[in-house]
């Protein structure tokens, strides 16, 4: 079964790390993905940009603004999928990547529909430069 | 238990929504900063062991208020403060208090504290240097390294500038849109200063700090007013500039030209956030300096290659900002572009009449020079980088002109032996 894993947290603390800091971080969680690599549970992840960066369609009329969706005090800072059996060993995972990145939290959300990378030169493995 | 690290964090990203409204509430910078103070020290003690709340900045202003509130009673009564369980009782209260929080009053909150560090009265480093302190919260040790003064220097200029803005009508009404949009305007003029302190600086850490600190507050500032382009534009070029960070100086702390920088080290996110923001400006039809100055270094992030860089749409959008923010800087970094489609000839006709006004300007001779090089006017090349020399800003930018000399140097000498 197919599970996102949803990373919140403060984009203000976070987009305020130092790079030695999000170095640590991102380091951190780069030792889990590449468990969960071996493991055959890694799907594709995303970290996004600040919500700043973020604009919204909205409405029938398609109206364009700027921003995210909705105002929160946490933000959604990135996602991943994992393939893997039940909501206990999702909540494995969860609980690796919450350890590696203890000030965010993880939600989980199990997938409906999943359609897989289409582009035929799609990179594969992990992209180092997010 | 909860990360220490998160908590300064979330405390400095708290700072300026949190202080602009107990500014607000006290109308007096000192008693707002020593509340902040105040609410900082309990977070310190309460958010460890209960964890933190849910929004930092209405926690710090609630307790932040009631502090500040007990020191006034306590200074007009002589009373008692009240007993510390009802203070430090505040977990529960937070919640509803924080929802009746005008969302709304907080943008002009934290646009004011900005604004009241932007007095005219107050120069430009001066201004800086208040913001960084009042509104960034660093130290006052830390900025005076940024600045290269003593402690106690730097001490006496922010004591002053407060002094001088306590004195000043501070604008405590909410502002209308016109009156909004202008201070909008001076906070991101002195944002950008901020910025270019650091960026001049270069390689020294103390200084580059400065760079990432202007970012946060464009940052903060963009996302309380979402739909600002000039705002964008101006996140957009910082952004873009200070990706190029990594490349901008080689083993030796010597500068790398744009042309000859490893485009492989720019830091990737910070283009594509840089690249996503100008986009959406653009969208607006609303073009302004600081937009068209994003939408140039936009070219140079989006080319491959220095090779591949379209100076024909940069010499275009340079002839654009001349029109809007007429400038003998502006002039002279067009020039660099008309060089590269007319060659150099032609930018030194666009520079000729820039002599009188940037005759003490480091760029305006090492521009030139280069320009007279390409020529194969080595004498004048010659004494133009050495007047460029005497007006160096840093060692780096006096070691990058004087391996153009010495090259001149070597050449002369080879043709003479």
């Amino acid at each position: 079964m197919l599970y996102t894993l949803l990373c919140y947290n403060n984009e203000d603390v976070v987009w305020s790390w130092t790079k030695e800091e999000d170095d640590a971080v991102m380091a951190r969680l780069s030792a889990v993905h590449e468990k969960l690599t071996r493991e055959g549970k890694l799907g594709p992840s995303l970290r996004l940009l600040p919500t700043t960066a973020a604009t919204t369609i909205r409405g029938a009329q398609n109206l364009v603004i700027d921003g995210p969706f909705a105002e929160t005090k946490e933000q959604l800072l990135g996602f991943y999928v994992i393939d893997v059996p039940d909501l206990d060993a999702a909540l494995a995972v969860a609980r690796e990547l919450s350890a590696a990145n203890p000030t965010s939290c993880y939600e989980i959300r199990p997938v409906a529909l999943y359609v897989p990378e289409q582009r035929p030169d799609a990179p594969t493995g992990m992209v180092k430069n997010y | 238990m909860t990360d220490i690290a998160w908590i300064h964090g979330a405390l400095t990203g708290a700072r300026p929504q949190a202080i602009g409204a107990l500014l607000r509430y006290f109308r007096d910078m000192d008693r707002a900063e020593e509340a902040f103070q105040e609410a900082c020290l309990r977070a310190l003690k309460s958010w460890p062991e209960n964890g933190p709340p849910r929004d930092p900045a209405a926690w710090l202003i609630l307790v932040g208020r009631n502090a500040g509130l007990d020191g006034v009673r306590k200074a007009a009564r002589h009373t008692e403060l009240p007993p510390e369980e009802v203070l430090s009782d505040l977990g529960d209260v937070e919640t509803p208090m924080a929802e009746r929080l005008d969302g709304a009053h907080y943008r002009d909150d934290v646009l004011r504290l900005l604004f009241v560090c932007c007095h005219p009265e107050l120069p430009a480093t001066q201004q800086i240097a208040l913001a960084l302190r009042i509104v960034s919260g660093l130290t006052v040790p830390q900025i005076a390294r940024a600045f290269l003064v003593g402690e106690a220097a730097m001490e006496q200029r922010i004591t002053r500038a407060k002094q001088r803005i306590a004195r000043a009508d501070v604008p405590f009404e909410a502002p209308g849109a016109v009156e909004r949009s202008e201070r909008l305007g001076v906070v991101a003029a002195m944002i950008y200063l901020l910025f270019n302190e650091g960026y001049s600086a270069g390689n020294d850490p103390a200084r580059a700090h400065l760079c990432d600190e202007a970012i946060r507050l464009a940052r903060l500032l963009l996302r309380l007013f979402p739909a600002e382009p000039e705002m964008m534009g101006l996140t957009a070029l910082m952004l873009l500039q200070q990706a190029r960070l990594p490349a901008r100086f080689d083993e030796a702390g010597e500068i790398v030209l744009l042309e000859d920088q490893d485009r492989a080290r720019w830091d990737g996110k910070l283009v594509r956030e840089g690249l996503a923001l100008i986009d959406k400006a653009m969208r607006h039809n609303r073009p302004g300096p600081y937009q068209v100055q994003a939408a140039i270094a936009a070219i140079h992030a989006r080319s491959g290659a220095a090779a591949t860089t379209d100076w024909a749409n940069i010499d275009h959008l340079y002839a654009v900002l001349e029109r809007m923010q007429p400038s003998p800087v502006v002039t002279l970094n067009r020039a660099v572009a008309t060089a590269k489609v007319k060659g150099p000839a032609a930018a030194l006709d666009m520079i000729a009449p820039l002599e009188e006004r940037l005759s003490g300007y480091f760029h305006f001779f090492g521009a030139r020079g280069a320009f007279l090089l390409q020529l194969g006017r080595d004498a004048e090349a010659r004494a133009d980088f050495a007047k460029a020399i005497a007006l160096a800003g840093t060692p780096a930018e006096a070691a990058h002109i004087r391996r153009h000399l010495d090259r001149l140097a070597e050449k002369s000498g080879a043709a003479v032996g």
